[in-house]
């Protein structure tokens, strides 16, 4: 299982996400933005959490028109797999690989605190490892993480079974509590919590790591 | 040239004096050079002496403080210290002020007071792993104190947040001393590899002097001078001499600069921090025994013409001067291209002592280098024993669940959540105990290592007996590094008080240094680093002393630490006596505004024993907490509301229950009996004061609902100052 971590100028969860993923048995390349190209046999692409380009003009509106992105939406074209946690959920939605947008927290401050959330499908390679309807705790961390997006958006969402996550103690104003979302193929995630902050058992109670042991045992291939 | 359009102003005693510098100091000047200085002389020289680049009051004392033990690399006067934390592993920190930059703009203050402590540890070559910050505002309802919370918590998470660093503890008081003058003390810790540290001693004669980092711009023109002055009704003016943070940048100049390092380039770095260019050329000057060559012209700017008296004087952030070994010099390049930064060659070191500033094909500056600092003025100022405080007057009577909701009701004692859910505590994923509970601590990346921090003072306690004072802040930090079972290892020290040239300050200060250095000494816990904030006044009126102790302690494996939260059933025990002091309590100050009565004695002897008790101990502890302010009550309190509990505490006595006695801890133990046994054989005193559970919480004869109080903890902060 081969996976890429792509750093921009300004992410800071980069290297927690290589070795979240490291740690259930990828083998992990680091990229970097100004990449053409992602390595050969990439299953699966990380964009991690940070202040891309420090969160200037719109939170990963520059990132998303790094050259490497090019590339990240490539593999999703061929029914790559991409998760994109905070920062890099922000800059997937700019990328337009995902639907929506992030907007400032509805009370306005930066929020970092442990949310309980709902698992609201377990019909994707990340989320396999829940029971739909479970109930997980994961941290936030982000000042722009309200999801918004129009009501046949979210209508479709829903109808499609693509919220992947829903907060039950919302810390952000977004729309219908969507804490993530799937891309129609069910390949691209976006969520703002960070399972990776809970992905080692020395560190705590390690409920995020159910997504990587998931998507490592899906045996997820391009 | 931009020095014809704006001819330099003539020398007068008027523009000396607005320079900071007293006639005698400038008769020093004159001495030195056998001239009079040219205008941008004027402002190095103003930079070089102030108190803030100084320390030309605080010197003296400082000079006694215990700095030194086996486990120390490096200790005060680089750009932070650095001790031994094992397995050829480095911890390098330093706390440090921004008081008046914050006070006259929060966010901006804060977030460079942030950004200028983060280049303080990572120019030694240490990714930073943990930031703190200790806050102290005036009085709630004071018009001004709402908007600079607001402002400086919003500052410090802006910038540590993107720059990627936790923010795991830190403390915030209100206090009406503070009204027009707040304190925002800013720690940041990193972790190198023990042989690669960086130093700012330049060597070898016609090296390349290099800029790194952001282009210089007009702003905090003259900060460092502002920060050594006391502020009058004309602070808001001040505003232009506040810089802007740009964390974005700095992260980036982390990771150039850490690149960097890797390549063997680096002979010596120092960050741009108070007088930017000047200080930093300068300290790489003087500590390799060299001169420094500067051609302004080469600078990178952010805008046309300015002077360079600017340039030299800029408080422009995320900039660094390095001296490179010139074979490098492309690998250099490439390394700052990538991230986007500046690079500039923009001098030379020269065998001369002199300090060489040319612009526009002008020598602008020629100056002895190292007599900027060793010829800087050193004071011995005068100054008076703080008097003996006056006796505690008589304490009323008051139902012990009335005076716990005075605490928790208080913004002093609230849960804190308001404020540090605002910073991210957990980037980097090494994250044990997030702020809120004691020390917050950390995991050495890629080790089972824990390293916890902590920063404490109690100002009322300094106030009424500086000596006791300052012993009282370094046993605290000390304390909280031992209930969490972590072996202290060393601290870092900023201290904050007015107006030096006031005996009675000084007597503040001096006393201060005395415990700080007594309680060091006692409890093998030397100052590596630190930082002295004076001048804190406004129209007269100085803060409360407020020497912030910032301590780190290590644990070689984090299985070892003991948690915070207890379970029920589990009985509460008090170790290291029962209280009985109420004088400068926070009771007295929370019920009845009174701050009579002298400060706690600190007996160093104890400290060590209870705390060294506690270390050996720790496996018989399922959770443990120092007590400190509010005595035994609200430890207790804070311990079992923090894990959803009540608790019950049988003294009903107001000294048994708020008395703030040193050295001693509460403890949760499923079973008491080994714990108390370890006590009595080591002669420790230990007593089970009541047990944790339920949905009460139970101080004497007196109770209330857990729910109530946990409200009430839980929304005071915000009620007060949100």
């Amino acid at each position: 299982m081969r996976a890429a971590v792509v750093t921009f100028p300004g992410s800071n969860c980069d290297r927690d996400l290589a070795e979240a993923l490291a740690l259930h048995g990828f083998a992990v390349a680091r990229v970097w933005h100004k990449d053409t190209d992602l390595p050969a046999g990439t299953d699966v692409v990380g964009i991690p959490g940070g202040f891309s380009f420090g969160d200037y003009l719109r939170c990963g509106a520059i990132a998303a028109r790094s050259p490497v992105m090019a590339a990240v939406a490539a593999h999703a074209a061929r029914g790559g797999h991409v998760i994109g946690i905070c920062n890099g959920f922000q800059v997937l939605t700019e990328a337009g690989l995902l639907p929506g947008a992030l907007m400032r927290n509805a009370g306005l401050r930066f929020v970092c605190r442990p949310v309980r959330l709902r698992v609201a499908t377990a019909a994707s390679a990340f989320t396999a490892g829940w029971a739909a309807g479970a109930t997980v705790t994961l941290p936030v961390a982000h000042h722009d993480g309200n999801y918004q997006a129009d009501s046949a958006t979210l209508d479709r969402l829903a109808a499609e079974d693509r919220i992947a996550f829903t907060y039950i103690d919302d810390p952000n104003g977004s729309a219908r509590g969507i804490a993530g979302v799937l891309s129609a193929n069910r390949r691209v995630l976006g969520m703002m919590p960070h399972p990776e902050r809970s992905a080692d058992p020395a560190l705590g109670p390690a409920e995020g790591a159910a997504l990587f042991r998931a998507l490592a045992a899906a045996g997820v291939s391009a | 040239m931009p020095d014809s359009v704006r001819p330099d102003p003539a020398i007068t005693p008027a523009l000396v004096a607005a320079h900071g510098l007293k006639p005698d100091e400038y008769d020093r000047i004159l001495a030195i050079l056998g001239r009079a200085p040219t205008f941008t002389e004027l402002g190095i020289f103003s930079a070089m002496w102030n108190e803030h680049c100084s320390y030309k009051s605080s010197k003296r004392w400082l000079r006694t403080l215990h700095t030194t033990g086996p486990q120390v690399i490096c200790g005060p006067g680089e750009n932070a210290g650095v001790v031994d934390i094992g397995d050829g592993l480095a911890l390098v920190f330093k706390m440090e002020s921004h008081n008046h930059p914050s006070y006259i703009e929060p966010y901006q203050g804060a977030a460079t007071g942030v950004g200028g402590i983060l280049r303080d540890v990572f120019t030694m070559g240490a990714r930073p792993v943990a930031a703190m910050n200790a806050l102290s505002f005036g009085a709630p309802d004071h018009p001004r104190t709402r908007a600079l919370v607001a402002g400086v918590v919003a500052g410090i998470g802006g910038y540590g947040n993107a720059f990627g660093v936790p923010t795991v503890g830190g403390e915030v008081r209100f206090h009406p001393a503070y009204n027009g003058n707040c304190l925002v003390n800013a720690f940041a810790a990193g972790i190198a590899r023990a042989e690669s540290i960086f130093y700012s001693a330049a060597s070898g004669v016609g090296m390349p002097v290099v800029y790194l980092g952001s282009r210089t711009g007009r702003d905090g023109v003259g900060g460092a001078t502002m920060a050594s002055a006391e502020f009058g009704a004309d602070a808001a003016e001040k505003r232009p001499q506040v810089q802007v943070g740009d964390p974005f940048t700095e992260k980036r100049l982390l990771e150039a600069c850490l690149e960097l390092m890797q390549t063997g380039a680096v002979i010596a770095i120092q960050d741009m921090g108070a007088a930017g260019l000047t200080c930093s050329a300068v300290e790489m000057g003087d500590k390799g025994g060299l001169g420094v060559r500067l051609d302004l012209d080469r600078v990178p700017v952010r805008e046309a013409g300015m002077t360079a008296y600017e340039m030299m004087l800029s408080e422009s952030q995320e900039r660094m001067l390095m001296v490179l070994r010139p074979e490098k010099e492309a690998e250099a390049r490439a390394v700052f291209d990538k991230w986007d930064l500046d690079f500039a060659i923009v001098g030379h070191t020269i065998p001369e002592d002199r300090f060489v500033v040319m612009h526009g094909n002008r020598t602008v500056a020629d100056l002895p280098l190292s007599k900027l600092s060793s010829e800087a003025p050193e004071y011995d100022r005068p100054w008076i024993e703080t008097p003996p405080a006056p006796p505690l007057a008589p304490v009323p009577a008051a139902d012990p669940i009335d005076a716990l909701r005075a605490l928790i009701g208080s913004p002093n004692y609230a849960h804190k959540a308001w404020v540090w859910e605002q910073y991210d505590s957990q980037v980097g994923a090494d994250t044990l105990r997030v702020p809120g509970a004691g020390a917050g601590i950390v995991r050495v990346h890629g080790t089972r290592k824990a390293l916890a921090f902590t920063a404490d003072v109690t100002p009322r306690y300094v106030a009424a007996n500086p000596f006791e004072g300052g012993k009282q802040a370094v046993a605290e930090a000390r304390r909280n590094l031992v209930a969490a079972a972590t072996r202290p290892l060393a601290a870092t020290d900023n201290l904050n008080f007015g107006n030096p040239e006031k005996p009675a300050i000084m007597g503040q200060l001096v006393g201060a240094i005395r415990g700080i250095g007594a309680a060091c000494r006692a409890l093998d816990f030397p100052i590596v680093s630190g930082n002295v904030s004076l001048y804190n006044e406004t129209e007269g009126r100085a803060i409360l002393p407020t020497p912030t102790i910032g301590g780190v302690g290590l644990a070689e494996d984090l299985g070892e630490l003991i948690g915070t939260c207890p379970e029920p059933g589990d009985a509460a025990v008090l170790i290291g006596g029962t209280g009985a002091h109420l004088g400068c309590s926070a009771l007295l100050w929370e019920m009845w505004a009174r701050s009579d009565g002298d400060a706690p004695p600190v007996d160093l002897a104890a400290e060590r024993r209870h705390g060294d008790f506690v270390l050996a101990q720790r496996g018989l502890m399922r959770a443990c907490t120092d007590l400190s302010d509010g005595g035994l009550a609200l430890a207790a309190f804070e311990m079992a509301a923090g894990a959803g509990m009540g608790v019950e505490l049988a003294p009903e006595d107001l000294p048994a229950l708020f008395g703030e006695d040193q050295a001693r801890y509460l403890a949760a133990c499923a079973d008491p009996v080994p714990l108390l046994a370890a006590a009595a054989a080591a002669g420790v005193p230990a007593t089970v004061v009541g047990r944790f559970g339920g949905d009460r919480v139970r101080l004497g004869r007196s109770a209330a609902p857990l729910a109530e109080l946990d409200a009430l903890w839980r929304g005071a902060f915000a009620a007060a100052v949100g």
